[in-house]
């Protein structure tokens, strides 16, 4: 993997990036690059309180800023920026001054290479609007400056629809960090973690899928 | 929160009545429903800083609880209630969580607008 001048990262929810792209990030960090978030929201309508729950729909937000600081801090991520756009809602703002914001950012920061979603392919209506207008706002910038976007696609058919990931890592020296971050996300990560170590222990098959699911993240490099 | 104690949550209603108070009404099966295929699609619905004013509201049900609140032109209804908590600023705040401790539903009311 060549060490990039700086990775920009666009996810519209505190853990997004570390469900999704934690190894990719730890991997950039570690190789000195410095790595830049622009998160679109703190997840205020996540339906995930804990487990026990111990947040309410009021304090949710407080709760999962918190947990995304140290999220970024076990990711080595040291510029991390809110857009302040509220959960559910990315769909329905203005498109045109979303990609120019980030477009701004893009131009400020100089990234060489940018991390979001592929639109279509999120699952989540935020992902794939949040992706859109980062690839967007990649058209605003001169040819010459737009980073390579390396883009996160989750949906059940999405090998089908846009054929072999090209960009695949190993995520073997990295996965304890990429299970910190994501342990991070308490809130979010506590009744679902629990969950999959239970179906571990059920069949050694079941952990042995799941472990190499885990090791690697996959990336399909979007043309925009 | 804590589970919900009838008699507490119908004295915060009865408060909060015959004046403009804020809501946020919410119901949700999550993002992911239809992803993970719990469901056959992801359903939700939420309002948030409605401005209502109602003369009757009342708690009902032996748990998950119900709450009916009864406008002059209409109704604001929620089934599946589990827990509630009277915050520090004073907002009503009742939810429905299922046994993974996940939000189901949110009735919350409060005289202040809620934070966006």
């Amino acid at each position: 993997m060549p060490v990039e001048r700086h990775v920009l990262v666009v996810f519209p929810h505190p853990d997004d990036e570390s469900f999704g792209a934690a190894g990719a990030i730890a991997l950039h960090t570690r190789a000195g690059a410095p790595v830049t978030y622009l998160c679109g929201t703190l997840g205020e309508m996540g339906r995930n309180m804990g487990k026990p729950f111990f947040a309410t729909r009021e304090t949710l937000p407080l709760v999962r800023e918190r947990e995304l600081y140290d999220a970024c801090a076990v990711l080595g991520i040291d510029d991390l920026r809110q857009m302040g756009l509220r959960d559910k809602t990315i769909e329905f703002e203005d498109q045109q001054v979303l990609a120019a914001r980030i477009a701004a950012v893009i131009e400020e920061i100089q990234p060489s290479l940018m991390i979001t979603h592929y639109p279509g392919h999120g699952v989540h209506p935020d992902h794939n609007a949040l992706g859109a207008a980062a690839i967007r706002a990649t058209t605003l910038i001169a040819p010459e400056r737009r980073p390579v976007i390396h883009a996160h696609a989750i949906s059940a058919n999405r090998e089908e629809a846009l054929g072999r990931p090209d960009v695949v890592l190993d995520l073997a020296d990295v996965l304890d960090v990429k299970l910190a971050a994501i342990r991070a996300h308490r809130s979010q990560s506590e009744a679902m973690l629990a969950e999959l170590e239970k179906e571990f222990n059920r069949d050694p098959a079941v952990r042995k899928r799941g472990m190499r699911n885990w090791r690697q993240e996959m990336y399909w490099t979007y043309h925009a | 929160m804590q589970a919900i104690e009838t008699s507490a949550v119908q004295a915060t209603l009865d408060r909060f009545a015959n004046q403009d108070v804020f809501i946020h009404l919410e119901t949700t099966n999550g993002a992911y429903a239809a992803h993970r295929q719990e469901q056959t699609m992801a359903v939700c619905a939420f309002i948030r800083n409605g401005l209502v004013r109602y003369h009757r509201g009342t708690v009902a049900g032996i748990g998950p609880y119900r709450v009916g609140l009864k406008m002059e032109q209409g109704w604001i209804y929620a089934e599946g209630l589990t827990d509630w908590e009277l915050d520090e600023q004073g907002r009503l705040l009742m939810a429905g969580h299922d046994s993974d401790g996940r939000l189901a539903i949110a009735l919350e009311l409060s005289t202040e607008p809620f934070g966006l």
